[in-house]
């Protein structure tokens, strides 16, 4: 019986090119969305919704950014503070900065960014902590409420 | 001068592509899980400066609005009747407020009404939400017809809390 020659084997070879393709884009659109300007928030605060918090068009001149947490903690640059007045000398710091580069307090904006539930009698002394180091601009932040 | 002819047999250099995929996976995978979608967060500004530093009284502008927020024991809008608006109306909802703030300042003006000032007076044990919903009531609202929003009272000031020892 005559036998019929098999075909010589061949390895198939897949086009790798259209999904390297693929996957770098991916690669390159989650590395242009990661956010690392978050490093300033708190996942711990979970701040207040509102329709009108709109990101700022132009970033503060002269930023403080104070968290205050629900069981009323104060933190500012990564440190937890033990109560409010711990944070004066943090400000007169901030203060003394800006007088040595000659700008008045008042370019300095503090930026709250209080946890919903924390209260509000709380909230309103760290204001005035702030407002007794002649701090003045203060920035409540909030975070937008994209509605239903 | 004879040339000698280098490599007659035509080969096929082969990258390695396995390693390649490797990372590229691997870096794939690294930001899908690290990857969440942060809200977007915005700011209400006020100026406040000690009141001893403020040359007028609040009471001296033309239209001025005084709310007072009251909480119950949970920190809590206080229902019936939280929201005491010039010591006379109370209303139960901030969309109360809202309402009333928009018939007293009016919607015609489209950069909001830059004489107009309202000023908070919490309760301290009040929750921080329900302060940033009065802020929102009384500041604006977004047009949903334009998307823009519509500013009412940009001058928003708190009363100086009670004199008690903080946290």
């Amino acid at each position: 019986m005559r036998m019929r020659k098999r075909a010589e084997s061949k390895i198939l070879e897949g086009d790798l090119t259209p999904m390297i393709d693929m996957t770098f884009q991916l690669i390159a659109f989650f590395m242009v969305l990661i956010n690392f300007s978050q490093t300033e928030t708190d996942q711990q605060i979970q701040l207040p919704d509102s329709v009108l918090a709109k990101p700022p068009d132009q970033p503060f001149q002269y930023p403080i950014t104070i968290q205050l947490t629900r069981d009323g903690k104060v933190r500012y640059g990564g440190q937890e503070l033990a109560n409010l007045n711990r944070l004066r000398p943090y400000l007169v710091n901030e203060r003394t900065i800006l007088t040595g580069r000659d700008r008045p307090v008042s370019d300095a904006t503090v930026i709250i960014r209080a946890d919903r539930r924390a209260k509000a009698g709380v909230v309103q002394r760290l204001i005035q902590v702030c407002q007794q180091e002649q701090f003045e601009k203060f920035a409540l932040r909030a975070k937008e409420d994209m509605g239903p | 001068m004879k040339i000698r002819r280098i490599g007659t047999t035509d080969e096929k250099i082969e990258l390695q592509m396995t390693p390649m995929i490797d990372i590229v996976f691997q870096l794939l995978i690294f930001f899908i899980m690290t990857f969440k979608i942060v809200s977007m967060e915005g700011d209400f500004n006020i100026r406040m400066p000690l009141k001893s530093q403020v040359a007028s009284t609040p009471q001296a502008t033309p239209l001025f609005v005084h709310i007072q927020l009251r909480a119950d024991a949970q920190g809590q809008l206080l229902s019936p009747g939280g929201i005491i608006v010039n010591g006379e109306l109370r209303f139960d909802r901030m969309e109360d407020l809202h309402n009333y703030v928009i018939g007293i300042v009016g919607v015609d003006e489209p950069g909001g009404s830059g004489e107009a000032e309202a000023e908070l007076e919490c309760d301290p044990n009040l929750n921080y939400e329900y302060v940033i919903e009065a802020i929102t009531a009384v500041s604006g609202y977004v047009d949903h017809s334009t998307g823009q929003v519509q500013r009412l009272i940009e001058r928003v000031n708190f009363t100086p809390p009670p004199d008690v020892t903080g946290p």
